[in-house]
C-alpha cells in the first residue's frame, strides 16, 4: 500500500514553515520554563544582588508551609467544582439548544458570548452583582434572609469564584458540545425511539457515549483552565481571601513571587504546579481516554 | 504551562516597554524616568509637579510613568533592573523599605546623592516621625519622603446626630468606641464602624499609639534578628473586643486595603478607620452627608496617653546604573520637591501629610487647616510626642508577606474560625518564619 503523504520538494521549506512556531515555543515556553526550574534551586535577593545555591531547600520549605498545603486542597476543590459546573451546565444548555426549533441560531449565538469576556472582567461583573453593599443579587439574597458576605464567609467566596470562573468556560464548552450533538446521526436516535427508548434513555445510552471524545477534550481543557487562567478572577474578586479560602496554587505562586519577592520559593511552587498538571494530564490520558470511543 | 508562557510574554513586553520608555533621542534635555503608583486625583497632582519642574529649567526632563499599584510598580522595577532597563527614580511603599535598604547593589542613598551634587538640602527640615522611617541607623536619609499618610477616624456627622451623639465629639477611647457604635446600631444604622488596612491600623498603629513594641530589636530598626510580639495580651484583647463587636455589626469587616471605604461612602457604616491619604476621595464621595475626622481612640487600660502614630505611604528611591549626568538632575528634582511651596501644594491637593515642617507652617499660615480641620488631625497625631523605639516605625524584611499573613489570620477571626489568641499566635509563628528567611538571605 502506498503511503499517503505530502512531500516537500525542498528540505528547507518545511523547516522554514515550522520555524516561527518553534521559535515562539522556545522563546515563550521553553526558555522561561528552563529559567524557572533553575531559579527554584537558588535563594536570591529581589534585585538580583546576592544568589546562593540552596539545593532542594525551596522545595522542602513548601512541605513545612501549612498555608501552601492548604492551598493545594483549595485548588483541588476549586478545580473540580469549576470543571464539573462548566461541563454539566454547558451540556444541559447544548442539549436544549440543539432541540430548540425556533430561534435556535439566536440562542446559540447568545450563549457563546461570554467566552469573549476575559476572566478578570468576568470576575468584576460577578463582583458587581454580588458585592455585599451594592450588588443587586447580594441585596436580593439579603432580602431572602441569606446573609451574604463573601468578604468574611470563605464558603461564599469559593462559590462566587467558582461561578465566575465556570460562567465563562460554559460558553466555550457549549460550542463544542453543540457541534458534537449535531454530528450524532439521527438514524441512530430514531432507531432507538422505534425500539421504545425514552428521551432520557436515548441520551444516556446513545448520545452521551458518542459525545465522549468531546467531553474528554473539554475535561482536559477545563481543568487546565481552572488551574491557570482563573488567576484573573481570583485577583479581582477575593485576592485569595478571606483567610486563604480561595488561595489557589497559581495565586499563591503570584503572591510569593510578585508580592513577597521570594523568587526562589515562587519558582519552586511553579515547578511543583507544572509537574502536578503534567501528571494529571498523563493520568487522564491513561485512564479516562480508554473509555472514550472515537 | 500556560502560566509560564504568560510569564515569558509579560516579561518580554515589560522589557520592550522599558526599552521604549528609556530610549533616548539624541540631544535635548536629559530624560529622567520616574516610575510611580499614583492614580486618580493623586496622579493629576503629581503630573502637575513634574510639569512645573520641567518648565522651570531646560536641562532635565522628568518623565513620570504610572506603573500600577505599589506592588506592581516595585515588581516592574525589579524586572527592569535585572534587564538593565531600570528607571532613575522609583516610588516604593513604606513596607518595601526593608527590601530596598538591603538591595545595596541597586540603590543610591539619598544623603549621598545630595552630598555628591552639592545641592543645598536640609534633611533636618523633615518632620522627625517621617524622616525616621527612611533613615539608616546613623540617621542618614536613604530615600526621599514623598507621600506620607497616617490613619485617622472618619465619621458620619449626620448619623451621629441621628443616634443622639455629639457630632463634634468622635470617640476618644476604645470604650467610647463600643458605646457609640452600639448607640448608632440602636438608632438603625447598618454598622457602627469598619476599618481599612487592618494590619497597618489595628495592629501596627495600635502598637505605636499605645507605645507597645510590635517586634523585638526596636521594631526591626536594631537588626534583622527582630521577631514579632503581636500575640501579647494588649493585642489579643483588642482583637477579641473587635471580634465581639462584629457579632452585632457594631464592627463590620469590609475587606482589605481601601475596600471598606465603600461601606462608609454608602452610609452603611457610620465610622471608618482609614488613611489620611484618602481624605480627597472621602470628600468627593461623601456627598449625601457631612463627615468629620477624629484621631485614633485610646485603650485606657493599656496607656494613659497616646504616643504618636506611624506613617504609611511611600518614598522615592534612586536606582543605580544610570549615566552620571542623570544624578545631578535627580538631586535638583528632589530639592525642588522638598520646597515648602511644592510640598504644601501636594498636601493640599491630595490629603497626604506635608513632609517638612516648613510646608506644614505654610499651610497653617494660609489658613488651610482652619478651613479643613480634618486635615490637621493626622499631622497632630503624628507629631504628638517625640517618637520612641516603639513608635518610630517598623523595619522588617518580607513585610508585605507578613501583612498578608496578618490579614489572613484576622479574617479567620472575623469569620469566627479562630479566636483572637489562636489567630495572633499563628500570625506570629508564620510571620517569624518570614523574618527568619529574610535574615538567612542577608547573611
Amino acid at each position: 500500500m502506498i503511503e499517503r503523504r505530502a512531500v516537500f520538494s525542498h528540505r528547507w521549506l518545511p523547516i522554514a514553515l515550522v520555524a516561527p512556531q518553534l521559535a515562539v515555543t522556545a522563546v515563550f515556553f521553553l526558555w522561561p520554563a528552563y529559567e524557572t526550574v533553575v531559579s527554584a534551586f537558588y535563594v536570591q535577593g529581589a534585585f538580583g544582588g546576592s544568589e546562593h545555591f540552596v539545593g532542594l531547600h525551596n522545595f522542602t520549605a513548601l512541605w513545612d508551609n501549612a498555608s501552601y498545603l492548604h492551598s493545594f486542597g483549595i485548588t483541588l476543590i476549586f478545580s473540580a467544582a469549576t470543571t464539573l459546573l462548566a461541563l454539566s451546565v454547558s451540556l444541559l444548555l447544548a442539549v436544549n439548544a440543539n432541540r430548540a426549533l425556533r430561534g435556535a441560531k439566536v440562542y446559540q449565538a447568545l450563549l457563546a458570548w461570554p467566552y469573549a469576556v476575559a476572566p478578570a472582567i468576568a470576575g468584576v461583573l460577578w463582583l458587581f452583582m454580588l458585592n455585599p453593599s451594592v450588588g443587586l443579587l447580594a441585596r436580593a439574597l439579603d432580602g431572602l434572609g441569606v446573609p451574604w458576605d463573601f468578604r468574611v464567609n470563605g464558603t461564599q467566596a469559593m462559590v462566587l469564584v467558582v461561578m465566575a470562573s465556570a460562567w465563562r468556560q460554559i460558553a466555550y464548552n457549549f460550542l463544542f458540545f453543540l457541534a458534537a450533538l449535531q454530528s450524532v446521526p439521527s438514524s441512530l436516535i430514531e432507531a432507538a425511539a422505534i425500539d421504545g427508548a425514552g428521551p432520557i434513555r436515548r441520551f444516556w445510552t446513545i448520545v452521551f457515549p458518542l459525545l465522549s471524545p468531546t467531553t474528554f477534550f473539554l475535561l482536559v481543557i477545563d481543568l487546565v483552565y481552572s488551574f491557570f487562567e482563573t488567576f484573573g478572577v481570583i485577583d479581582t474578586v477575593t485576592q485569595g481571601g478571606p483567610a486563604n479560602a480561595t488561595n489557589i496554587l497559581v495565586y499563591q505562586v503570584f503572591e510569593t513571587g510578585f508580592v513577597g519577592l521570594d523568587l526562589g520559593g515562587s519558582a519552586a511552587q511553579s515547578v511543583v504546579l507544572m509537574l502536578f498538571i503534567i501528571g494529571l494530564t498523563v493520568l487522564q490520558f491513561r485512564f479516562i481516554e480508554g473509555r472514550v470511543r472515537y | 504551562m500556560g502560566f509560564l508562557t504568560r510569564f515569558g510574554r509579560t516579561f518580554c513586553l515589560m522589557a520592550l516597554a522599558v526599552w521604549l520608555t528609556t530610549a533616548q533621542a539624541g540631544d535635548g534635555p536629559i530624560k529622567i524616568t520616574w516610575w510611580h503608583a499614583m492614580a486618580g486625583a493623586n496622579a493629576k497632582e503629581l503630573n502637575h509637579l513634574v510639569d512645573e519642574f520641567n518648565q522651570s529649567q531646560s536641562k532635565y526632563q522628568i518623565d513620570a510613568v504610572y506603573k500600577g499599584d505599589y506592588t506592581q510598580t516595585l515588581t516592574s522595577a525589579i524586572a527592569a533592573f535585572r534587564a538593565h532597563r531600570q528607571p532613575d527614580i522609583l516610588q516604593v511603599f513604606e513596607v518595601g523599605t526593608g527590601t530596598m535598604i538591603n538591595a545595596k547593589n541597586a540603590i543610591v542613598p539619598v544623603y549621598k546623592l545630595m552630598a555628591d551634587h552639592h545641592v543645598g538640602f536640609d534633611p533636618n527640615g523633615f518632620i522627625p516621625a517621617i524622616k525616621g522611617y527612611y533613615t539608616d541607623t546613623d540617621g542618614q536619609m536613604l530615600s526621599m519622603p514623598f507621600n506620607s499618610s497616617t490613619p485617622v477616624l472618619y465619621y458620619n456627622r449626620d448619623e451621629f446626630k441621628k443616634a443622639g451623639l455629639d457630632p463634634d465629639k468622635p470617640p476618644q477611647t476604645w470604650k467610647e468606641m463600643g458605646t457609640d457604635a452600639k448607640k448608632l446600631r440602636d438608632a438603625g444604622v447598618n454598622c457602627g464602624f469598619t476599618t481599612g488596612w487592618q494590619s497597618w491600623i489595628q495592629i501596627e498603629n495600635f502598637a505605636a499609639w499605645h507605645n507597645l513594641p510590635l517586634a523585638t530589636e526596636q521594631d526591626g530598626f536594631g537588626g534583622t534578628g527582630a521577631r514579632l510580639l503581636i500575640n501579647k495580651k494588649p493585642f489579643v484583647e483588642h482583637i477579641a473586643q473587635v471580634a465581639q463587636w462584629s457579632k452585632n455589626h457594631e464592627f463590620r469587616y469590609g475587606g482589605r486595603k481601601d475596600n471598606p471605604a465603600s461601606l462608609f461612602y454608602s452610609g452603611e457604616c457610620a465610622m471608618l478607620f482609614e488613611s489620611t491619604g484618602l481624605y480627597g476621595s472621602v470628600k468627593a464621595n461623601a456627598q449625601n452627608f457631612k463627615f468629620g475626622v477624629g484621631r485614633l481612640p485610646l485603650d485606657t487600660r493599656i496607656a494613659r496617653h497616646p504616643q504618636n502614630t506611624i506613617i504609611g505611604g511611600a518614598s522615592l528611591w534612586v536606582l543605580k546604573g544610570k549615566p552620571d549626568s542623570h544624578y545631578k538632575g535627580i538631586a535638583e528634582f528632589f530639592k525642588f520637591l522638598s520646597q515648602p511651596r511644592q510640598q504644601a501644594e501636594w498636601s493640599r491637593a491630595t490629603g497626604y501629610l506635608p513632609v517638612t515642617n516648613a510646608a506644614y507652617q505654610r499651610l497653617k499660615k494660609a489658613g488651610f487647616y482652619a478651613e479643613n480641620p480634618g486635615a490637621e488631625v493626622a499631622i497632630k497625631e503624628l507629631t504628638l510626642h517625640k517618637p520612641t523605639a516603639n513608635s518610630k516605625g517598623l523595619r522588617m524584611g518580607n513585610y508585605s508577606q507578613i501583612r498578608d499573613i496578618i490579614n489572613e489570620e484576622l479574617e479567620a477571626v472575623w469569620s469566627g474560625k479562630k479566636d483572637a489568641q489562636q489567630a495572633l499566635d499563628a500570625a506570629v509563628k508564620r510571620g517569624n518564619k518570614q523574618l527568619e528567611k529574610f535574615q538567612a538571605a542577608q547573611s
